[in-house]
């Protein structure tokens, strides 16, 4: 068994030229390692660049944007794949979840053709055999009187539904890597945790790796093994989901988890990180997240911080240990008088 | 689907009842009475122009008349003409082929160079864009009595390619002659449908569905066909419908431009010599050209968009 990783991200950078000549950073240098059947969390903030992410991975960038860097899929390199070789890795190499499935969706066609159109384009399969494979997948990610739903519009469904018709269509193509965009940011509180248990359980069973995208870090760190947390174009902190948890080590990620709404009351309810996201282009020369930060120093808004190791992690924290030294101290200081 | 196609046929029929009323009305209330038509610089007696208008119905009131044409149309029987003395069915029918044949042939021309026109300039940006927009601008200012003169003067007159006027003998003969009226109908109506094309197609290769569509690995070009052409065709097959009922309008001036023997030359010359029996008979057809037009393209576009079959049997 080789122990080549499904997919790698070498200083990923993705540009964007704007209307008046000049350029924008979206993300500023991705370095990522997904081993085959893993599921990875990309947490953070509107505009962080997680949606530039998947999107460079399938190389569906927007035509004013360029990536560079290097985005390997089992070994080979995706920019330089002709068109024959991408439309390959597009089918069955990678699947894509939208956010959106109402927009995603062609409207006028049966839900039906919508499931069926790749296994017959890509694969040859002739259109009964399609159906029947369609209509176990539905099944299968809950969906009940399938065939029925294969003959109606995408308008006759509720979206959560539609998110489910989203996420069999990925799963009929069977690929080693599924991208999920925000699967149910568009979804019901109440359906949400469904979907995302259907999706957890599903890629499980078919040993498909997966790239988690979310607002949520609870639900990232609940579905994946690995989280890495992004902030203006760039990873802040990159753990495993259990250390993290125990654990986080950013103090955006802290803050992060501090904006949830407290579930159990061992948490104590803290308050959300103040001002306003920034993209990659819009953060000043030291650290993206120095003016938003209750630790940040003049250093931290001149220097900009690097990745440094940080139990069996990374984290991109210039004070990152004495600001756990000092979570310590407080602990075992509590500790000992107690 | 069935209850649309039923409506849309009562809603057809109405149309042209309506219509049939408001141009049996309006010839009733135009300038001149029809019977002088009979006698053209002949004063004629008193008795003599009661025994003309008895004969043509016309000493009876409007709603009886009305009532007997209305009937006599439907079993098929348009009357007699009143210059010729011909039927009116026959006048019509001698002409109708060629009208239609010169519709045909410009629609043909329409979609093919209006389709290709568009097609390029939304899946080809930059250039090649910015080279059919300017074709386009300008075709569209260009309607068909200016292109005849234009295309008169140049294919007919200073190359001689083809005739300037009338048909020749056989389909061939007859298409030879219709080339020339043909393109001068086609110029505007291809920049037009250039025109709904490109932004039509430029519209959906923006849909968000059709990068679905591309992310699952189709071909590029059974993406273009399958998503974007399939969606892009409603705003398409309204045009078509629309200029292929203004077609039909066109060959009144195109067919006497370049003395065309069909329909649109029959209603021009009927209305100059006041042969209402024929002007009825032809303006009744044009406006059921229309309305036939519009309805085929409304029933084109809910085969091609269930969400208009939807609104179209809820409401
Ligand atoms: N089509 C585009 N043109 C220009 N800029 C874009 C475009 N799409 C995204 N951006 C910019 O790229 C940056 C990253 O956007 P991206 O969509 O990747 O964020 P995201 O993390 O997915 O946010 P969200 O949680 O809102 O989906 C943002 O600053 C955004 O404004
Ligand atoms: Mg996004």
């Amino acid at each position: 068994m080789s122990t080549e990783p499904l997919l790698e991200l070498s200083s990923l950078t993705v540009d964007f030229a704007t209307e008046d000549g000049g350029s924008r950073t979206l993300l500023a240098g991705l370095d990522l390692t997904l081993a085959p059947g893993e599921a990875l969390g990309l947490v953070g903030e509107s505009g962080s660049g997680k949606s530039m992410t998947v999107r460079a991975i399938t190389r569906l960038l927007p035509p004013a944007a360029t990536a560079r860097g290097a985005i390997r899929f089992e070994g080979r390199d995706v920019a330089s794949m002709d068109a024959a070789a991408l439309r390959a890795y597009r089918d069955g190499g990678v699947g894509l979840i939208f956010q959106d499935p109402r927009a995603h969706i062609n409207p006028t066609k049966r839900i039906g053709a919508f499931l069926t159109e790749a296994l017959r384009h890509n694969r040859g399969l002739g259109r009964g055999e399609a159906l029947a494979r369609a209509e176990a997948v539905l099944a299968e990610v809950g969906i009940d009187d399938p065939a029925r739903r294969l003959r109606q519009y995408p308008q006759e469904v509720s979206g959560g539904m539609l998110q489910r018709v989203m996420i069999a269509s990925v799963l009929l193509a069977e690929p080693r890597l599924i991208l999920a965009d925000e699967p149910t940011t568009a979804l019901d509180v109440t359906i949400q945790r469904e979907v995302v248990a259907i999706l957890d359980r599903l890629r499980r069973e078919r040993g498909m790796g997966m790239v988690f995208i979310t607002h949520d870090l609870d639900l990232a760190l609940a579905v994946c093994g690995q989280v890495a947390v992004m902030y203006a174009g760039r990873i802040v902190e990159l753990r495993s989901a259990e250390s993290l948890h125990e654990r986080a080590a950013h103090p955006y990620t802290r803050g992060l988890l501090g904006s949830r709404p407290a579930i159990d009351a061992r948490a104590p309810r803290l308050t959300a990180i103040p001002g306003r996201p920034v993209s990659a282009f819009e953060a000043g020369p030291g650290c993206a997240f120095a003016p938003r930060c209750a630790f940040a120093t003049r250093a931290c808004e001149s220097e900009p911080p690097q990745l440094v190791p940080f139990e069996g992690g990374l984290v991109r924290c210039a004070r990152v240990e004495e600001i756990h030294a000092e979570r310590t101290d407080k602990r075992t200081s509590k500790e000992a008088t107690a | 689907m069935g209850r649309l196609l039923v409506r849309r046929l009562g809603g057809l029929a109405t149309t042209l009842l309506l219509s049939s009323l408001v141009i049996f009305g309006s010839l009733y209330l135009a300038p001149g009475s029809p019977e002088n038509v009979l006698f053209g610089n002949r004063m004629p007696t008193a008795a003599a122009r009661a025994a003309a208008r008895h004969r043509l119905h016309l000493d009876q009131p409007l709603p009886v008349r009305y009532w007997d044409w209305l009937t006599g149309v439907l079993h098929g029987d348009l009357g007699t003409s009143m210059v010729t003395g011909q039927p009116v069915a026959d006048r019509i029918g001698a002409g109708l082929s060629t009208t239609v044949l010169l519709v045909a042939m410009t629609m043909v021309l329409v979609v093919v160079v209006g389709l290709a026109m568009g097609l390029a300039a939304a899946l080809l940006p930059g250039r090649v864009d910015a080279a059919v927009s300017t074709l386009t601008s300008v075709s569209v200012t260009v309607p068909p009595f200016v292109a005849s003169t234009l295309l008169i003067s140049v294919f007919a007159v200073r190359m001689g390619w083809f005739p300037a006027s009338g048909l020749g003998e056989g389909l061939g003969g007859r298409i030879d002659g219709l080339v020339l009226p043909a393109c001068a109908m086609a110029v505007l109506s291809c920049g037009f449908l250039g025109r709904v094309t490109r932004n039509a197609v430029r519209e959906q290769l923006e849909r968000e569905h059709v990068q679905t569509a591309l992310v699952r690995g189709l071909p590029r070009l059974v993406v273009l066909r399958t998503h974007v052409l399939r969606n892009a065709l409603a705003p398409i097959v309204t045009a078509v419908g629309l200029l292929t009922a203004g077609t039909f309008a066109s060959t009144l001036v195109v067919e006497s431009a370049f003395a065309v023997p069909g329909i649109g030359q029959l209603t021009i010359q009927s209305v100059a010599q006041k042969d209402f029996p024929v002007v009825q008979a032809v303006a009744l057809l044009l406006v059921g050209a229309f309305v036939v037009c519009n309805a085929a393209s409304d029933l084109v576009q809910a085969v091609v968009d269930p969400r208009l079959r939807e609104t179209g049997s809820t409401s």
